[in-house]
């Protein structure tokens, strides 16, 4: 008897939840733009994950006679930069620091705020007024400038403009997830699993998490796009990556110089990380109303 | 009214605080001694103890606070290390001209964004409303430092039209409302107001939407409103959530203007953020920090406050 209702208790979520992440699957794809962006987003990452087997160029290699040539040049299908090394190898080789420079500060504050809000929403009281408030600080601040005083401070380098980024969404990621959670915490089946003796942690990671992730997910996929853009902001004031790494943002710094004499080349960077940001953006959106079943 | 805009400063002032502390902070996370760039490199052991008791940073650090807060609250930021002058004379200079891209800015972000918004939630789903999502998508995920340079290319290097840097003939600094200033301003602030744009098109959007689709909507119509009576019930069901989002714009584009016045040369914060940071000069950055962060702390109670006397609704919750 009790095997027979644990079993029906435990399957009967297990199989819905599969059902409505099928049915997003389902949606998703049925929607041109976002299968058109997934596209894109799959070519930047694959072509900078497999860089080395492309056949281009050496990205550092540079060459003080065949400088800042145009677009178009025979063998230098996107010209050179102000070194002389070739921009399409650059751009492709970019990929790889650029966007996990983007992405993992999203990633790294995914996981921290998810927790912190779980934790705020679920145990509530004192806890989530400490946390919240803590949190409340940080909104104080642009988060341009609160990225830009945190690396300022640290100095420039790419472990502290993640470090910076990653404290710029904690708090972003963590009011998102509080409110879903807070919303969740008193619904019967939480009622019933800490009616049947289920623990904090374990109503937390086992009923909770599955419940309030999708939101959450949909929230940090949208950051994705401002945090490629502030990413690359930071390296394009200097704060970043250094030099000669090839990195989007820093390319269009040290390019910038160049704008008088290969104007086009100069702003070649800078569509890498537009394309890879209204891509993030227009899947978040995708994602959000392929979520949105009721409608 | 009165209680709740009480109620709000009461609030404000534990968030000041911190505010303050996070800006304090900040210079005792710097790697290294904060005197390095006072130091000549050669200087003896005596000579950097005599700094450090000078400049304070041989107390305990609650000690260092509470003197730092109290002279900042008697308009006293310490000396910029770069330049010697008091960092308050050089931040307030400084944010007038972000100030005043800011506000050029918001006209143009602003008046598009409401435009384009509420032309897109009116006909949803039609072509227009395809072309003003478009535009807005395009405008919050532009990396707008390299718009800045695009523009730049196009108006200044091909077409010769607009100058490139600065914010005045002769890099004189001073501001003036007249064509020879303006002509600075233009691609600065069109830069500046694409995101705002795209945020305030995506909300009123939305907004608008929603209001339309309520019943007290269908009932206007049914006790035969006209479409013009209708709209002014959009506007006004809009205006409270759409000021709010302004105001954060508004104050995003005035704390977060470091990228584009890096791009134009403007001489704001952001340029002088800039500087402080290229030149370590710990006392100037903590200093702009601080005046950004509670600009955009007034800026974020004003909105709230402005909020509550339009939304009755706001005041009760």
């Amino acid at each position: 008897m009790t095997v027979m209702s644990d079993t029906a208790l435990q399957a009967a979520p297990a199989t819905r939840a599969r059902g409505y992440w099928a049915t997003v699957g389902r949606r998703i794809g049925r929607d041109k733009v976002s299968m058109v962006c997934a596209l894109v987003l799959a070519l930047i990452f694959l072509s900078a994950l497999f860089a080395p087997w492309l056949g281009l160029a050496d990205p550092y290699q540079g060459s003080m006679i065949r400088r800042l040539r145009h677009i178009g040049t025979p063998n230098y299908p996107l010209g050179t930069d102000e070194l002389g090394r070739d921009m399409l190898a650059r751009l492709i080789y970019g990929g790889r620091l650029s966007l996990i420079i983007g992405i993992l500060p999203v990633i790294l504050a995914f996981m921290i705020g998810t927790t912190l809000g779980l934790v705020a929403g679920y145990v509530g009281g004192r806890l989530n007024t400490a946390i919240m408030r803590t949190i409340d600080v940080f909104y104080a601040f642009p988060s341009v400038l609160l990225a830009i005083a945190i690396s300022g401070a640290l100095g420039a380098g790419i472990v502290n403009s993640i470090v910076s980024l990653t404290i710029v969404f904690v708090p972003q990621i963590t009011r998102v997830a509080e409110s879903v959670t807070t919303g969740v915490r008193n619904m019967d089946f939480v009622e019933a699993a800490r009616a049947s003796g289920a623990g904090p942690f374990t109503i937390m990671r086992v009923h909770m998490l599955g419940n309030v992730l999708g939101p959450i997910f949909v929230y940090a996929t949208g950051l994705i796009s401002v945090s490629m853009i502030l990413a690359a902001g930071l390296s394009f004031l200097g704060l970043g990556t250094k030099p000669p790494e090839p990195e989007w943002g820093l390319m269009l710094n040290t390019l910038r110089t160049a704008i008088y004499l290969n104007p086009w080349v100069a702003a070649l960077p800078g569509v890498m990380i537009f394309a890879v940001s209204i891509c993030f953006n227009l899947l978040s959106d995708g994602l959000r109303s392929a979520m949105d079943i009721r409608n | 009214m009165l209680v709740y805009i009480l109620r709000r400063i009461v609030y404000v002032i534990p968030i000041v605080l911190s505010v303050a502390l996070v800006c304090f902070l900040l210079v005792h996370i710097t790697p290294g001694d904060p005197l390095v760039a006072v130091l000549p490199a050669d200087a003896s052991q005596e000579l950097a103890a005599q700094l450090r008791t000078a400049y304070g940073f041989d107390r305990p650090l609650p000690v260092q606070f509470g003197l730092w807060i109290w002279r900042a609250l008697h308009g006293d930021l310490g000396n910029s290390i770069a330049t010697g002058r008091p960092v308050l004379t050089e931040v307030l200079r400084a944010v007038g001209n972000t100030v005043t891209l800011a506000i050029a800015a918001a006209l143009i972000g602003f008046t598009l964004g409401l435009m384009f918004g509420l032309i897109a939630g009116y006909f949803r789903d039609t072509w227009i409303d395809k072309v003003a999502t478009s535009i807005a998508i395009a405008g919050v995920s532009v990396p707008h430092y390299w718009l800045g340079m695009v523009m730049v290319i196009i108006f200044s290097v091909q077409l010769n039209w607009l100058p490139a840097v600065g914010a005045g003939p002769g890099g004189s600094g001073a501001w003036g409302w007249d064509w020879e200033h303006m002509r600075y301003l233009i691609l600065p602030a069109i830069t500046t107001s694409v995101i705002p744009m795209g945020i305030v098109t995506r909300t009123v959007r939305a907004l608008t939407g929603d209001i339309l689709s309520q019943d007290f909507v269908e009932a206007l119509r049914a006790k035969g409103l006209r479409e013009t009576g209708v709209f002014g019930h959009v506007i006004k069901n809009a205006a409270p959530t759409a000021l709010a989002v302004m105001g954060l714009q508004l104050g995003y584009m005035l704390g977060g203007s470091i990228l584009i016045e890096t791009v134009f040369s403007w001489p704001g914060s952001g340029l002088l953020l800039n500087s402080a940071i290229f030149q370590r000069d710990l006392p100037l950055l903590q200093g702009t920090i601080l005046v950004l962060a509670l600009f955009f702390v007034a800026l974020n109670l004003l909105v709230d406050i402005a909020q509550a006397s339009i939304d009755p609704r706001i005041k009760r919750g």
